[in-house]
């Protein structure tokens, strides 16, 4: 089978209801971006779970490396004072 | 998801001894694996066999069921039918996906399944000679492959933990569909009752047969448990099921084909559970080997469907390149913005 007639991966995001983001639900192999976001309704939104769909051509992803994760995100690592619990507030003062 | 993408130069990682014990350690944390993780060779190709394998079950065990389709007796139970009959097709999608994240393709896939180098589940290969069977198959089959696949969403890999987590809502409703079939044909005429107890009889053992061979057979328990692939063994779950099966059997007022079941109250450490007679394992490894009633049909109807939907594969794709041609003609792309 030559590789030309690999059907190509998109990946699903799903907006349960309005309000709430698009999250990632799965993945799925459709010609064209119709046909992925008619795939995508019928695999993905059988019961209820979506207001809209996002497709995304999995190739387009563009993903960190989790080998160098941590020199990635080392730069944050020692910022405690991004913390709103690092300053002590006195009780009496209440929630702030 | 991500499959793609996938770091080309992770997937042969240097398996030095601390390379491994490293992974393990990230295992024994309970950390889950992730596609573009380093793994060890031996975890990725477990991995691929086994979602491969689950994934092929799902596809052909559209077809035992696809077969009373045209049949059902009510609208009801044919539009139930045909709801989980997709199901089956979803659930083969999302498991497919899961196994490309490791680097394999589904087309890849697809060839080992017709090829008869990858394996499905071998109670597909028994055929369905009755509407009964479409109870039994949802009552049994879903229910021993719930069993197996509820433990699956705390698999250590995060892909295939995903798709059984979307599966085991779905299989919840087959099983169901099928449990309440039964108990129709259990309430119904002798004719009815009749056909809902043969059907029972002959899908019980192979039931059993899903869980895989005994410990002390199996070859991949072991390494699997260690990876947290898998939580229980094989005869752990077929245990689980017979326990809870027998209760329901009696609700249904049937009889499980087996002289030796009995209540043992010292099972399952003094919890009680049933005894239950010896599998016949001749069968299956006769089945799994290919020389089941239907392993040929079902094999041939795969091949069928997968020769015949190629000339719907290649038209949609050169549309689809038709299309990208035709939005990238200047005139086109001009009628756009304006």
């Amino acid at each position: 089978m030559s590789t030309s007639s690999v059907t190509p991966l998109w990946e699903v995001f799903i907006r349960p209801r309005n309000g709430l983001a698009h999250r990632h639900c799965g993945s799925l192999h459709a010609a064209d971006a119709q046909m992925a976001l008619q795939a995508a309704r019928d695999v993905y939104t059988r019961r209820g779970e979506g207001q809209s769909i996002w497709v995304v051509p999995s190739s387009n992803i563009v993903a960190s490396d989790p080998s160098a994760s941590a020199a990635f995100f080392d730069p944050a690592d020692d910022k405690i004072y991004r913390h709103p619990t690092f300053y002590d507030i006195p009780d009496d003062v209440g929630h702030m | 998801m991500y499959s793609q993408g996938l770091n080309e130069s992770n997937l042969a990682s240097a398996e030095t001894p601390e390379f491994l014990a490293e992974f393990q350690a990230r295992i024994d944390a309970d950390e889950k694996i992730e596609p573009n993780d380093p793994m060890p060779q031996a975890y990725r190709q477990t991995l691929i066999r086994q979602i491969g394998q689950h994934a092929h079950s799902e596809i052909v065990g559209m077809l035992p069921e696809a077969n009373w389709l045209t049949r059902a007796p009510t609208l009801r139970r044919k539009t139930a039918l045909l709801a989980k009959v997709q199901d089956e097709g979803g659930h083969g999608l999302y498991l497919y996906s899961a196994a490309e994240t490791l680097g394999i393709s589904r087309e890849q896939m697809t060839e080992e399944l017709l090829a008869g180098k990858a394996k499905y589940s071998s109670i597909f290969n028994y055929p369905t000679l009755s509407w009964a069977d479409m109870g039994a198959i949802g009552w049994l089959v879903d229910g021993a492959a719930i069993m197996n696949q509820v433990p699956l969403c705390r698999c250590s890999y995060g892909p295939y933990a995903r798709a059984m987590v979307r599966i085991c809502k779905e299989e919840s409703f087959h099983q169901r569909q099928g449990y309440e079939l039964m108990i129709s044909l259990c309430n119904g005429t002798t004719a009815q009752k009749d056909m809902a107890q043969d059907s029972l009889n002959r899908w019980w053992w192979p039931s059993l047969m899903m869980f895989g061979p005994s410990d002390s057979d199996s070859l991949h328990s072991d390494q699997s448990r260690l990876w947290k692939i898998k939580r229980f063994t094989n005869d752990e779950l077929r245990q689980k099921f017979v326990d809870a099966t027998v209760k329901q059997a009696q609700h249904l007022g049937l009889e499980i084909p087996d002289p030796q079941l009995a209540w043992n109250e010292n099972k399952n450490d003094g919890a009680g559970g049933y005894d239950f007679g010896e599998i016949d394992w001749d069968e299956f490894w006769r089945v799994v080997k290919g020389h089941g009633p239907l392993n040929r049909e079902r094999i041939a109807a795969r091949t069928k469907a997968w020769e015949e939907g190629a000339w719907v594969r290649e038209a949609a794709l050169a549309y689809a390149e038709k299309q990208k041609s035709a939005n990238t003609d200047p005139n086109n792309l001009a009628q756009k913005v304006s």
